[in-house]
Order: C-alpha cells, then structure tokens, then sequence
C-alpha cells in the first residue's frame, strides 16, 4: 500500500512539476514579448542577433538543402522509372520540401545549430552573473538580452526554410536533369502544375513560422532557467535539442493533419 | 566582427532568404494561382467523374484555361455536378461539349473541353449540356472480356 501511495506521489508531483514549469516558460515568455518594444528602438541588436542565429546557420542549411535534394532527385527518379514518368520527379521533389522536409528539417537543424548557441549564451550570462549585473544597472535582462534573440531567431527560421527548399529543389534538379537527363521542360512544367502558392508554399511558411517560434521560445527559456553552473548549463542546452526536436515533430503533425487532410 | 560586416552578411541573408520564397513561388508553383485570375463560373453535370477532383485544370487543345472549383453530387438529377472556374480572357461557344479525361494511361483526371459552333459565348453561371463521363478502367475491362465471352458462345 505504501509503495502505491508513493508512486501516486511521484506521478503528481511531477505532473505537477510540469505544469508549473509551463506556466513559468509563459510567464516568461510573456514578460519578454512585452518588452520587445526594444528592438524597433535599437534595431542593431535584433541585426547581431539574426547574424548570430540566421546567418551563422546558413552555410549548414545551404548544403543539407542541397544533399537533401540530391538525394530526393536519386529516390524519386528509381521508383518513377519503374512507372515510366520520370517527369513527374520535379513535382516529387518540391511537394516533399515544400511541404514537409523544408520547414521540418531546416528546424531541427535550426535546433541544432542556433538553438543550442542561444541556450549556451544566456546560460553563460547566468552563470558568470552578467545577467545579475545588469539587473543591478536597472538594465532588464528580458529586454536587453532575450527578446532580441527571441526574434532573431523568430525572424530567422522562415528564411532559413525557404533557403533549404530552394536548395534541395536546385539539388533534385541538378542530379535529375543535368546528370541523369531527365527533360527539364517536364520537371518544371509538372512541377508548377502540382504545387499551389496557397496550398503548399504559403503552408509551409506558416509551419517554419511555428516551429521558430516554438524552437527560439524553447532555446530562450532553457538558457534563461539553467542553473547557473557548467553542468547546468551543458544539461540546458542538451534540453534545448531534445525538446526542440519533439516540439518541432509533434506541432509538424498537428499542423499537416489540419493543413493537408481533406478534399485536394 | 564589426558592425558593417554584421549589417551586410544580414542584409545578404535576408535578401537570399526573400529570393529563395520569391523562387519558390514563381518557379515551382504557378503563379496563375497567385494572381487568382478573374474568372467566371460554368457548370456541368456528369453520369461518373471517375478520379476528378477539386483544383484539376480544365484544358482546352490541350492549354490550361481554368481549374474545377468543386465537385458536388445533385441529388434531384442524381448525377455529379462539377463547377467550373473559367479564365475570363478565354471564351467558348455556348454548345461547346465537356469531358473528363486522363493524362496519361495512369495520369491525373482533368477536364476537356471541345468548342462548339454557336454564335453566342458560355457566360457565368451556364450549364453545359453535353458532357462526357470520364472513362472508368474496370468497366472498359469488364465490358471486352464481357465481349469476349459471347464471341466464344456464338462461334
């Protein structure tokens, strides 16, 4: 009996324990939305902040985007000869990236490489007290530090996205048309009669949207509620990945089963 | 790094990121779609539209002039009733015929349609009279071998 009892215990106390981080991540998350009105004052700190998290990460989105389309174009093209419309790769190609693998795999990239940069930023800060210090200056943290990185990265994933579509679409069509030899007239023309501005792409920015938001949300936070030592600032940022990237999987489900079921 | 070089490598982020939704947009997609030509609406019926669907193009010699905008069932006429959005720089004959036909042996469903001879054009909200119904696979099968069959009981 006290072995249930203590089990029960455990399991509410971190349901709990969950409940109560959450409300503290809005609760920050809210405090440091409120005081964005900083970046329109002093626009140079949201520009270094979209280089640090935009910028830093494009030579590593550029060429995933690329393999990633490389390696589409190959797939696609063995299965597609079996039914004999090679043609039909292009479209193939872009549905895959536009709709799925651009804003998914560009945001766990993003994860990856920005995100946990982020988190280790302002774990630093924590830790050698540079965020204390400029509490003690009457300078507010939120303000100053988080927000501009919170939208440079908001800012940021979007573009990142489109880039490794565009990318990959580049990749598909290097190794289909110009290696293989497919028709270049089929892959383009099937590829614009299948991919809707609406539908598809205005679909998937909206997803990259989400997922920076959810990816730079997360980074922020951890950075900011890591316990101020070396370990704890290494666990942050482990916990910036790892909840980024289910974040990322689960809202990318939630969204394509609004965005994509249905009469098309 | 200093703060120019910080401005120009965001300035040349932004801008490829912009030029990369502007490729998506205008090189994969089409930008017809964009534009949402104005159009005008004609309406059909069919017995059996097979695989067609909303968004399908309606072609015509073969060229895209508009897309299916929905396909519903009538339940007085118990037939399919297909609403198309034609584009309004291109008019046909009011008798002209429509048809569903495939792309390809296995392809997507689209519409066809053929020009008549009339004097006066379709206009928004017509019903065309003489369709066409899409041509299912399996009935073409059953009916040969069906054929088939009764060519063997005859001889």
């Amino acid at each position: 009996m006290t072995f249930v009892r203590k089990m029960l215990s455990r399991l509410g106390r971190a349901s709990i324990d969950s409940i109560w981080k959450l409300g503290e991540a809005s609760v920050f998350m809210g405090r440091v939305v409120s005081r964005s009105s900083i970046i329109l004052r002093r626009p140079s700190l949201l520009v270094a902040e979209i280089h640090f998290a935009g910028v830093l990460s494009l030579v590593i989105i550029i060429v995933s985007g690329l393999f990633v389309g490389l390696v589409l174009g190959l797939q696609g093209y063995e299965t597609l000869k079996r039914y004999g419309s090679t043609g039909a790769v292009g479209t193939l190609v872009a549905l895959s990236l536009v709709r799925e693998l651009g804003p998914v795999v560009s945001a766990l990239l993003f994860a990856s490489r920005a995100g946990s940069a982020i988190t280790a930023k302002i774990g630093i800060m924590k830790t050698t007290e540079q965020l204390s210090a400029m509490e003690m200056m009457a300078v507010d943290p939120h303000a100053r530090v988080v927000a501009p990185m919170f939208w440079g990265g908001f800012i940021s994933m979007p573009l990142l996205a489109a880039i490794f579509s565009a990318m990959g679409i580049v990749g598909g069509y290097l190794i289909t048309v110009v290696v293989i030899g497919v028709d270049s007239g089929a892959f383009w023309s099937q590829m614009q009669t299948s991919v809707d501005f609406h539908h598809d792409i205005l679909n998937g920015v909206i997803k990259s949207v989400v997922f920076g938001t959810a990816v730079s949300a997360i980074a922020v936070y951890e950075g900011y509620a890591s316990v101020p030592t070396a370990e704890g600032v290494s666990r942050a940022v482990t916990r910036t990945v790892v909840t980024s990237a289910l974040a990322v999987l689960a809202l990318d489900f939630v969204l394509t089963a609004f965005m994509f079921t249905g009469a098309h | 790094m200093e703060r120019s070089n910080v401005d120009l490598w965001v300035g040349v982020f932004v801008a490829a990121g912009i030029g990369a939704l502007l490729f998506l947009a205008l090189k994969a997609g089409n930008v017809d779609s964009i534009m949402k030509a104005e159009g005008y609406k004609v309406s059909a019926e069919f017995d059996n539209i097979g695989g067609l669907k909303a968004k399908a193009p309606v072609k015509s010699a073969g060229v895209i002039v508009g897309r299916v905008e929905s396909v519903t069932f009538n339940n007085q006429s118990l037939r399919a009733l297909v609403q198309l959005n034609l584009d309004k720089q291109f008019q046909f004959p009011a008798d002209s015929s429509v048809s569903i036909l495939t792309s390809g042996l296995l392809g997507d469903q689209f519409v066809g349609i053929d020009p008549g001879g009339a004097l006066e054009n379709l206009e928004g909200g017509d019903r065309v009279r003489i369709t066409q119904s899409a041509i299912v696979l399996e009935k073409v099968i059953g009916q040969f071998l069906y054929g088939k069959m009764s060519e063997k009981n005859t001889d």
